[in-house]
């Protein structure tokens, strides 16, 4: 692994030898990995690389096979429900399928954690929600339902819910998937801000390169289950792994096998 | 084959454990869903799901009450005429709806209409990934989906019960108001006679269990559903059958219950 940059800062999220199968079929293969406070680190990699189950690990929906996962200092795998409780106060998470309720609209979606969880008053509720929509531009849609979203906004109303209890850490899904590149980019520009405006940790699982690029302190490649690059996006676009190349390159994967000579090549450098 | 025999005992076994957990869980949360002393949002959707699977269930069970009342009654009466007992109509409607039918009616009509839809909706909950945003969230989908509408259905399904009951004897006495032109009074005073309080309270014992079936098995199904929209199809078709068969059987586990323990009125 590559990319020792910040051993005197703070690990919010760190990953060691984390190993995950489903069935027979070894989805994460001993990875490890730290996200420092307030850096934005984007997990990439193709389809079915494991970037979603390293996500559900860090946010405590699932339980490794070995190989332990702590935030904010508590292991998750094996701390209990009230530490675990605890800990996912810390974390907001924004999903793939935005997973807004249906039935409330985005104000109330964003106001739910804050209703569910604090003692607040509802009038300082809705001053709460009204920052967080206003922060990721959706004020002016706050009466709207889900269904009345287009794509780019119930993403910006799940961040919105997300960030609702001013999370230390913000857990992103991919963010731009099946958006258009203008409003992709607008995401980018948003998840930048909220960096700077509210001095979050982001987790960014992508597959969209060219946008964990403009974000990204640190980008994390996955591939088949192990973590193969890791730095900046300087240093990752440098990587001589001949799948970093592939992946940065857009190559499909037959051209890859082309370079499969030279990856085994370069593997027995890399051990010797 | 005795392997496939034995993976479905497994397969049943871990189902009936799963649903006894999620059972203890959410009776635990009940509380929550309460008024006044619950937390003000629960009760809110738990009246929102009174409305849900009762009210909106009212025109259905009423109807099919007082269609098989009548059914009932003509079938008892075919049979009874030829001893020259027809005014025994009334004591056979009136047992027969307030000891079993009127239960079993309204839990297969809100097993028809709530499994499914509980099941439908749970089921887009966990393809939308609602189910995870909730836990991470650190809300428990239990006592956020689950509490509330059992609440809605422990309350709901015993009036529908009572209501099923009044439709079911009234189609009786339509009956023989139009055959044997019977009389209010004489049709009242022999309906009560053979209603026993007895019998109303086991019976309604009984709406509370067929009320516990039909929400954990449409809510069950809901969160077993993985993969696509078309599964979510699926899903509330076995919630249905599911939650049908269950009350069916319940009914016959309770039924003999009751008389081997000597509760019910018979005898």
């Amino acid at each position: 692994m590559s990319a020792n940059t910040g051993t005197a800062r703070e690990a919010v999220i760190s990953i060691r030898d984390l190993s995950v199968a489903f069935a027979s079929r070894r989805v994460l293969d001993r990875v490890s990995l730290d996200v420092y406070r307030g850096e934005i680190v984007a997990l990439v990699g193709g389809s079915g690389s494991g970037k979603t189950t390293i996500l559900r690990q860090v946010v405590g929906l699932a339980r490794p096979d070995s190989g332990t996962v702590a935030v904010s200092g508590s292991d998750l795998t094996s701390c209990s429900e009230a530490e675990l409780a605890a800990v996912r106060r810390k974390i907001g998470v924004a999903f793939q399928e935005s997973a807004l309720f249906t039935s409330l609209t985005v104000e109330e979606n964003a106001a739910l954690p804050l209703h569910e969880l604090t003692a607040l008053a509802d009038p300082v509720i809705a001053l709460m929600a009204w920052i967080k929509l206003r922060a990721v531009g959706l004020a002016d849609a706050r009466q709207l339902f889900p269904r009345e979203l287009s794509g780019g906004m119930k993403k910006r109303a799940a961040i919105a819910r997300a960030i609702a209890l001013d999370p230390d850490i913000l857990v992103l899904d991919e963010p731009s998937a099946g958006l258009d590149p203008i409003i992709a980019a607008g995401l980018d520009e948003l998840i930048l801000v909220l960096k700077r405006s509210f001095g979050m940790t982001v987790l960014v699982v992508t597959h969209a390169l060219e946008s964990a690029f403009r974000i990204a302190d640190r980008v994390a490649m996955l591939y088949q289950g192990s973590l193969i690059a890791v730095g900046t996006p300087s240093e990752f676009k440098a990587s001589p792994h001949p799948r970093v190349r592939q992946f940065v390159q857009g190559q499909p994967e037959r051209l890859a096998d082309a370079t499969e000579g030279f990856a085994a090549s370069f593997l027995k450098e890399f051990k010797a | 084959m005795l392997a496939a025999v034995g993976r479905a005992a497994i397969g049943s076994a871990t189902n009936v454990g799963a649903l006894a957990i999620q059972l203890w869980r959410s009776v635990l949360r009940l509380p929550a869903a309460l008024p006044v002393v619950g937390h003000r949002r629960r009760w809110r959707t738990a009246v929102q799901q009174m409305m849900a699977i009762g009210v909106s269930a009212l025109p259905v069970v009423a109807l099919m009450s007082f269609c098989l009342g009548f059914v009932a009654s003509l079938q008892a009466a075919a049979e009874l005429r030829r001893y020259g007992a027809t005014r025994y109509v009334v004591e056979f409607t009136a047992i027969a709806f307030t000891r079993e039918l009127g239960a079993l009616i309204t839990a297969v009509a809100v097993a028809g209409r709530s499994a499914s839809a509980i099941a439908a909706e749970v089921s887009t909950m966990v393809v939308s990934q609602e189910v995870d945003a909730l836990t991470v969230m650190g809300l428990d989908p239990i006592d956020f989906t689950l509490a509330p509408k059992y609440l809605g259905a422990l309350v709901t399904l015993p009036c529908l019960t009572i209501l099923s009951m009044v439709f079911g004897i009234a189609a009786g006495y339509c009956f023989l108001a139009a055959s044997i032109e019977m009389t209010v009074r004489a049709f009242v005073r022999d309906a009560l006679a053979a209603i026993m309080l007895r019998d109303l309270v086991l019976t309604l014992i009984k709406s509370l269990l067929f009320a516990t079936i039909v929400v954990h098995v449409g809510y069950m199904e809901g969160l077993r559903v993985s993969g696509g929209p078309e599964a979510v199809g699926r899903g509330t078709t076995a919630a249905v059958v599911k939650a049908t068969f269950f009350v069916i059987l319940t009914d016959l586990a309770a039924t003999a219950l009751f008389y081997a323990m000597g509760w019910s009125a018979a005898g």
